[in-house]
């Protein structure tokens, strides 16, 4: 959840979505409580919910765009910002907080040099802190793209990083 | 020429991730070049529950128990067990002396009803899930009884919320069967949001049809012909497996129009959460789905008269679903056998932390918390002491040893100031410190607040920042005095579950551990060394041998000091880590 960059004035550009996207968005268009339905579709597609995407869908949508960044920030799972390629996800659930979760942040942190929510300079990476993802006989655990790393300890993380980068 | 013998191959989230895709292909590869694919069937399947020993693989019919299995080690299963009929010893549990699963320790105590079918059958595959009676508790419901009956065998059988709160199954159905409207919902909730719980995921993955066929009799007793199934943008295993099982019944005329000739139309459709764990209170749950922020609404009314779109709605959560078609087909009588006297059947824990078996199991309710986390969990790990068991997250609480032998039910979780939960059940050693503990919990109900109310709002805050202050050596006596009385203004004046129950585990572990709050704050000392503002590490000259090992471990190099000479901390430029403490073989870095 991000608050700091409110949708605001106009989109810098009306933008053409692509062809499934718009099937989708069709299809649901009618039913009730579709929003975040396409809202999902939105950020399966672009990694997250761009801001002239958003235009548009609330024009297709007939919703207002104070209404879609309403619902985009109130969820966690939504993003307002685009994600590094390679999407790093620690968990601190409670068994991995217990087992030194917080401990991988830290160390990714000093891997990659930058901070949590954010992503390196060459776009390669971002480091997220996420909920249980349901892996806790693993703990602590990470996933990269949603590739599950489990019982991992931090000498183990730089490997981890270097197996993915340019990958 | 039927198969003769079965490899399973667990598919769950954890497995999944240590490579058991690459074993279950390996393996299928492995039968096939041995020349062995008319006799053996290879299956992935769901959640064997011992995940702490994963990759599982279990070969039927001898029932030989194969752990941490790697994908090299398929070709000698193959090889030398299904081809020549002689396990392979080093990958038993526990060395050769347990093949099987009945003489595991891990599994002797449990009971599965909800689980009956994880690790037995492949979720992907509609056929082997009505082999196991599968779908015959809905074909039975539509052709011989009526809606009245069924709630009557869910009344019988006690079943009662396993999302939390314990709410009798039969009333939430006869509330809503009662309701007066055309248009009626069933929704289940699979917004697993309890951080360190994952029982409904593994469910979903392991037996999708058992919600789906639940939800189908769930709607034939109050009237309903739509289903919704809300679940975690975060399971996409799960949503994939829900989506095989929603298209498979479809095929086979189960969901749909004129299910089984019988002239009931019942269908059911997904939607996706996004991350709130306030959504899986009921009425929050129902703004998410109706496309809105997933904001609280008071009660009454309930759900049951004006739910989804202003319909009458009965919401489940997966587990209870799960054990309505066993329900159905064994009696309620033999449900209500299973049990205490308040409480009814079983309950399924992801049981984690500081224990030896991490896993998922299920356990009829009354077992006590000695059996699941000393019998079944396998004890403490590293020999380290027991110190809490915490129940229900961050709406739970702590139990401390002295109530270990505790039966597990509704009513003795609550006098005992935790709750029964949706089924984390995390054990935490003396590494672990209460306070830091809860502050973790409260951080999470801060950050998971929808913000709607103040008392949940700003008593959440509140409360942190007090613990905070303790946590990091400002606490007074005084700090403790707030917290009961913002806890009490929480728990009396939210508008929902979220805050009402967010003070439980700071306010319970202030009842069995008072002591350890008081040395944080008279003292200002952390005895489990978690909280590092509070803690000093120090070299005892006459102890340290000079090995230079902390000094190595050291992240920020601030240890100094001649080989075979006493080193000596920096503590200006100390980050408290610990990675001195643990590595000392000398017993000279002291704690303080």
């Amino acid at each position: 959840m991000e608050t700091n960059e409110p949708i605001t004035a106009l989109p810098d550009r009306t933008i053409e979505l692509p062809e499934d996207l718009s099937r989708f968005i069709e299809e649901w268009k009618t039913r009730p409580g579709n929003l975040i339905m396409v809202l999902h579709r939105v950020q399966e597609h672009y990694g997250y919910v761009p801001r002239d995407v958003a235009f548009e869908v609330a024009a297709r949508l007939d919703v207002p765009l104070a209404k879609i960044y309403g619902v985009v920030t109130f969820y966690h799972f939504f993003k307002l910002r685009k994600p590094g390629r390679h999407q790093i996800a620690v968990c601190m659930g409670t068994a991995c907080y217990l087992k030194g979760g917080e401990d991988l942040i830290k160390e990714l942190e000093t891997i990659l040099g930058i901070g949590l929510n954010q992503t390196t300079a060459d776009g390669e990476f971002s480091i997220e802190a996420v909920r249980c993802i349901g892996c806790c006989g693993l703990a602590p655990v990470l996933t990269v793209d949603g590739q599950v790393y489990g019982r991992l300890t931090k000498d183990q993380l730089a490997d981890i990083v270097a197996k993915h980068r340019g990958g | 020429m039927p198969y003769s013998q079965f490899v399973l191959v667990c598919a769950g989230t954890a497995c999944d991730s240590c490579q058991s895709r690459e074993i279950y292909s390996r393996l299928t590869a492995a039968v096939r070049s041995q020349g062995l694919e008319g006799r053996v069937q290879v299956v992935r399947t769901g959640c064997f529950g011992f995940c702490a020993q994963g990759p599982v693989v279990k070969v039927l019919p001898d029932e030989t128990f194969y752990v941490q299995v790697r994908p090299e080690d398929a070709g000698e299963i193959v090889a030398e067990h299904l081809a020549k009929g002689r396990p392979v010893k080093r990958l038993l549990y526990g060395g050769a002396g347990r093949a099987a699963i009945a003489d595991i320790p891990f599994y002797q105590k449990q009971f599965r009803i909800v689980l009956r079918n994880c690790g037995v059958i492949d979720p992907e595959n509609i056929e082997e899930y009505i082999a196991r009676e599968g779908y015959e508790a809905l074909a039975t419901v539509l052709t011989s009884m009526t809606p009245e009956d069924v709630i009557e065998q869910v009344r019988i059988s006690g079943l009662r919320g396993r999302g939390g709160a314990g709410y009798p199954t039969w009333k939430k159905w006869t509330f809503t069967k009662n309701a007066d409207s055309d248009v009626k919902y069933v929704i289940c909730n699979a917004d697993e949001g309890d951080p360190g719980a994952y029982m409904d995921r593994s469910t979903l993955e392991g037996d999708p049809h058992s919600v789906l066929e639940a939800m189908a009799i769930a709607g034939y007793a109050v009237g309903a012909h739509q289903g919704y199934i809300y679940i975690r943008a975060e399971y996409p295993l799960a949503i994939h497996r829900l989506e095989v099982a929603l298209r498979q019944a479809r095929e086979l005329g189960l969901l749909g129009r004129d299910i089984l000739g019988t002239g009931f139309d019942f269908d059911v459709e997904l939607r996706l959460g996004a991350g709130a764990f306030v959504c899986g209170e009921e009425t929050a749950l129902i703004a998410s789905i109706e496309g809105h922020r997933g904001m609280p609404v008071p009660r009454p009314p309930y759900p049951a008269v004006r739910g989804l779109w202003g319909r009458p709605t009965v919401i489940n959560n997966v587990e209870t679903l799960a054990n309505i078609p066993v329900i159905i087909l064994k009696g309620g009588a033999w449900f209500a056998s299973i049990g205490t006297e308040t409480s009814k059947g079983t309950k399924v824990f992801a049981l984690t932390g500081k224990v030896n078996n991490s896993g998922l199991i299920e356990v009829p309710m009354g077992t006590t918390l000695r059996e699941i986390i000393f019998d079944i969990g396998g004890g403490i790990k590293g020999g380290k002491r027991f110190k809490a068991a915490q129940t229900g997250g961050p709406s739970g609480g702590v139990i401390p040893e002295s109530f270990l032998d505790t039966p597990i039910d509704y009513e003795s979780l609550a006098k005992l100031g935790s709750i029964m939960g949706s089924g984390g059940l995390i054990v935490m050693d003396e590494d672990d410190c209460i306070v830091d503990v809860n502050k973790f919990y409260l951080e999470f109900t801060v950050d998971e607040s929808c913000g709607k109310c103040a008392p949940c709002r700003i008593g959440g805050r509140t409360m942190f920042n007090l613990l905070t202050d303790i946590t990091e050596g400002r606490g007074t006596v005084g700090h403790i005095e707030q917290i009961h009385t913002v806890a009490h203004a929480m728990q009396k004046a939210s508008l929902c579950g979220l805050g009402q129950t967010a003070p439980n585990p700071v306010l319970s572990s202030l009842t069995y551990f008072g002591e350890e709050y008081r040395v944080h704050i008279k003292e200002k000392r952390c005895p489990s060394g978690r909280c590092r503002a509070l803690v000093t590490y120090t070299i005892l000259a006459d102890k340290c041998i000079g090995c230079t090992l902390c000094a190595r471990r050291c992240p920020v190099n601030c240890i100094r000091g001649e080989r075979r000479q006493p080193h000596v901390i920096d503590l200006s430029r100390c980050i408290k880590c610990g990675e001195c403490f643990k590595a000392c073989k000398f017993g000279a870095v002291q704690r303080s």
